[in-house]
């Protein structure tokens, strides 16, 4: 905000209010408060405002109990990535208010429960601090024996004066949210609002007004990242899948399990890993692309399943939540330390198709090319995404769904013959003819994890073991010519080209943009398609100096994280070098910026 | 409305079929050593497919590894040879994807109890329909020669030479604790009878499970001779007056000593997990009549806004 603000007087604004395009907000206090559930309000006014708001959250911790923030960045641009030090910052506790103020701008604003927190003398200089007895308020503006329940929404309703956001609209939602549970909860719930969006202080009405932007945002839908790739697999036609609990992944199944049926789908629960992948696999040589999903230690449980279907030709959608590692880890922290496991996973060669998906919106689409891929080529496509993806909320322009849902019902339409392994095969893939299919001629297909001939026997024939390994290799190869070339972000040339993928992409996209403002020359590209690579990525390198591989994983013993490793192999580039991190946690801005002048000294 | 879960039979039949000789049924020829126990058992699956004349689409042959799950390639028909001990996982995504197809799951005692004892007693659990036959030879065969979850205590095996000491799997009784609805033992030696339990198995709505000795000639010879009246053994078969619905009773008849008792041991009616399934399908549906599965999405999306 800090940046990017102007006074009223600048932009000729008759109020108070300092006009700003964007506002990062940071909530603290206790995950039994609610204070996640503000958040979501925000989202859902962004996808349905006038003002043109966008929100981004994040949810480092969720133990069920303790203390729980959530981070909200409110924009009228575009909103790349959650913001790396907040602007305002409420805190309900001492320990919300000591423990997280270091993440406010100097001169940020907080807001705390003057019920309890006792601001420390040496930050009233720093930042501008405003006590307002939030717990008191609320239980005086609700009445009754509620103690304090409700303070989120007071809290909301303080956001709302503070920013100006629209009272109609928020009201609308409140009443949308608690309706189903009669005027017993939507009533206390209005008071808490209002009082808290009437609280009568000069300090912070109107503080702050939004941009008018030049996008129109009026039609959004607000999802989380996982609810997006969800989603996606169900307009992309997916009705099968399977999996195993696990964090952050579970969301995804859960949610799974309660649509599909609605389908006629079914998603079960299994009883470990490597049943849900098989049962996936099951029923995708059924005829059906399937799902299966995991987190961690789950993917390592899968990959010798995903090699079968590889060897068997058999679509696959895996979906990967990825959190930090090895073995049990961070499970609640981000981490982009599977792309190996992803793309090289498993014993012998095995070529797959990996693809990352980079924001919520992104969550969807990519969702949908998956079971695209997998169905087209017949070969297990490993979906990568990651906690901070995850969990994150974002509103993004409604997608056409009567245009872009697939029905993907199994093709049993009888054959005359069927090679289920044709080596003369166009595009290297074969073509899955599930069970059901009657084949004229009596021949009928073996799926198999030996190697096989090209009607499914095996064999241990040198030659065929060859070509077979080809011909696997080769779909992908073939894959690759039809894949789209990335942007550039930024100047088409220069010194540095930062290269990402996932959600790296939003913070690298933003050091682009702040080194611009800086008088340096950033650019930026993400790598959406990990294996294959799509062509003409040496034309891109060619044009800057220095290629810096920004990821959320280990350089490892030679220094070069996962993805550069990758692209070293690829193109066997000496200026393409790693910038990585391992502290769990996602990439901010300037980390990546000091980063960069670092590596460049 | 697509149609997946709750698929129809989608082949209309519009000529009346031939059953198939069994020229049509037999695929690749077997690698099994000669006087393999799993010959016999493949024998009467080409007879039950001609006898309930069942056509090569219609039916999806499953196994794993081992030398017995070889045997989706000597049949002529839909067919996986899946990864070691996974068979019933996948052949249960096959199952609940597709109602309209008969799905048969083969394996050996490596396959079914050790490796894959997890997904023997979830899918038992579940009752996910199936008819699955466990070619019992109580030895690692294509491995040649380890010790089997089914080995009997002195075996004498490359990884127990002095003798297995470890208390073998009691598969009936596994099946039974499980919560398997169908729970039927047999043997390879006895082939009218094998092909009654796969009838009976095949009729079953649930999960069909079969205990099949089947001797390994090549690394436990005459394992089960005491089981084979041809060789001076007994062939007891479950008494008349044993009430297959009583789990107790059933799981008494497994605790008898070799040779033990040969027939059903346990059968009940369970709603299948396909059903059950099925069922949260029709009630989610019912609430969409009408609807495209793009509107349906889009009620969701109406709620995002």
């Amino acid at each position: 905000m800090s940046q990017t603000a102007v006074t009223g007087d600048d932009s000729g604004s008759s109020s108070q209010a300092s006009r700003i395009s964007e506002a990062v907000i940071r909530i603290a206090g206790n995950s039994q408060d609610g204070i996640q559930s503000i958040g979501g309000f925000l989202a859902r006014l962004a996808g349905r405002s006038e003002q043109e708001v966008m929100t981004m959250m994040t949810i480092p911790s969720t133990i069920s109990g303790g203390p729980s923030i959530f981070q909200v960045r409110l924009g009228s641009g575009e909103v790349l990535s959650a913001g790396d030090q907040a602007d305002v910052l409420l805190a309900f506790y001492n320990h919300s208010y000591e423990g997280h103020i270091g993440n406010l701008r100097d001169g940020g604003i907080v807001v705390y429960d003057s019920d309890h927190v006792d601001p420390n003398e040496e930050w009233l200089e720093k930042y501008r601090h405003i006590g307002i007895a939030i717990s008191s308020l609320t239980v005086e503006a609700i009445g009754g024996t509620t103690r304090d329940k409700g303070k989120n929404i007071f809290a909301l309703g303080l956001i709302g004066r503070m920013f100006n956001l629209n009272l109609e609209k928020l009201e609308g939602l409140i009443n949308e949210r608690f309706a189903a549970k009669g005027e017993s909860v939507v009533k206390p719930a209005m008071d808490a609002f209002q009082s808290g969006y009437r609280y009568h202080s000069d300090d912070i009405s109107n503080l702050f007004e939004f941009s008018i932007s030049d996008v129109d945002r009026t039609n959004q839908v607000v999802m989380s990242g996982n609810e997006a790739i969800g989603y996606g697999l169900i307009a992309a036609g997916v009705r099968f899948g399977a999996a195993y609990p696990i964090t952050p992944w579970s969301e995804i199944m859960e949610m799974l399990r309660r649509e599909l049926p609605k389908y006629g789908g079914a998603f079960i629960q299994c009883e470990d890993e490597i049943a849900a992948v098989s049962m996936a696999i099951g029923a995708g040589y059924a005829g059906r692309v399937s799902v299966t999903g995991s987190s961690g230690p789950g993917i390592s449980l899968k990959t010798e399943a995903i090699g079968w279907a590889v060897m068997a030709e058999v679509p696959l959608v895996v979906v990967d939540i990825q959190r930090g590692g090895p073995s049990t880890g961070l499970p609640t922290n981000v981490e982009q330390s599977d792309l190996n496991i992803a793309c090289f996973g498993g014993h012998g060669d095995s070529p797959r198709v990996v693809i990352a998906a980079s924001d919520v919106e992104d969550c969807f689409y990519t969702a949908m090319e998956a079971v695209d891929i997998a169905r087209r080529y017949s070969v297990p496509v490993m979906l990568l995404s990651d906690q901070a993806l995850a969990t994150r909320i974002e509103a993004f322009e409604e997608p056409k769904l009567e245009e872009i849902c697939q029905d993907l019902s199994p093709d049993l339409t009888p054959v005359t013959t069927h090679k289920p392994y044709d080596l003369e095969s166009e595009t290297g893939a074969s073509h899955h003819r599930p069970p059901g299919t009657r084949i004229e001629d009596g021949r009928y297909p073996v799926a198999t994890g030996l190697e096989h001939d090209e009607w499914g026997h095996p064999t241990s024939s040198p030659d065929l073991h060859d070509a077979m390994t080809k011909k696997r290799r080769n779909k992908i190869h073939f894959l690759s010519k039809e894949l789209p070339v990335p942007e550039i972000y930024g100047a088409d040339s220069g010194e540095v080209l930062l290269v990402g993928w996932g959600s790296t992409t939003g913070p690298l996209y933003e050091a682009v943009d702040k080194s611009l403002e800086n008088g340096e020359f950033l650019s930026a590209i993400k790598i959406r398609h990990i294996n294959p690579l799509p062509n003409g990525l040496e034309d891109i390198f060619s044009k800057f100096k220095k290629i810096y591989v920004v990821e959320m994983n280990d350089g490892g013993v030679h220094g070069y994280g996962q993805l550069a490793g990758l692209l070293r192999g690829r193109f066997a580039d000496p200026r393409i070098q790693g910038i990585n991190k391992t502290d769990a946690l996602r990439w901010k801005v300037w980390e990546i910026i000091d980063r960069v002048k670092e590596i460049s000294a | 409305m697509t149609e997946s879960f709750k698929t129809e039979p989608q082949i209309k039949e519009t000529e009346e079929r031939k059953p198939l000789t069994k020229k049509e049924i037999a695929a690749d020829h077997p690698t099994w050593c000669p006087g393999c126990g799993d010959f016999s058992v493949l024998a009467i699956y080409y007879k039950l497919i001609q006898k309930r004349n069942i056509h090569h689409e219609k039916v999806t042959t499953v196994a794993g590894i081992g030398c017995s799950s070889r045997f989706p390639y000597f049949v002529q028909a839909h067919g996986a040879h899946y990864i070691h001990g996974r068979a019933l996982s996948f052949a249960s995504g096959v199952s609940l994807s597709r109602p309209d197809l008969h799905v048969f799951a083969f394996g050996g005692d490596g396959d079914a109890y050790s490796i894959g004892g997890n997904h023997f007693i979830h899918t038992a659990r579940k009752n996910v329909k199936m008819t699955y036959v466990v070619m019992d030879n109580f030895v690692y065969g294509l491995t040649k020669k380890q010790t089997s979850p089914t080995s009997p205590i002195g075996y004498k095996s490359k990884t127990d030479l002095w003798g297995a000491f470890d208390k073998p799997t009691n598969p009936m009784k596994l099946a039974i604790a499980a919560g398997a609805t169908f729970v039927a033992r047999t043997s390879h030696s006895n082939p009218k009878h094998l092909l009654e339990m796969m009838d009976l198995a095949m009729d079953h709505d649930g999960f069909g499970y079969i205990e099949c000795l089947s001797e390994c000639t090549e690394f436990y010879k005459g394992a089960f001779d005491a089981s084979n009246p041809r060789k001076g053994g007994k062939y007891p078969l479950v008494p008349e007056d044993h009430d297959v619905t009583d789990e107790s009773a059933a799981y008494e008849l497994s605790g008898e000593d070799f040779p033990g008792r040969f027939g059903l041991f346990y059968q009940v009616q369970r709603p299948t997990k396909n059903a059950l399934e099925a069922r949260v399908s029709d009630d989610a549906k019912a609430k969409f009549e009408g609807k495209q599965d793009w509107e349906i999405l889009q009620t969701n999306f109406n709620r995002m806004k």
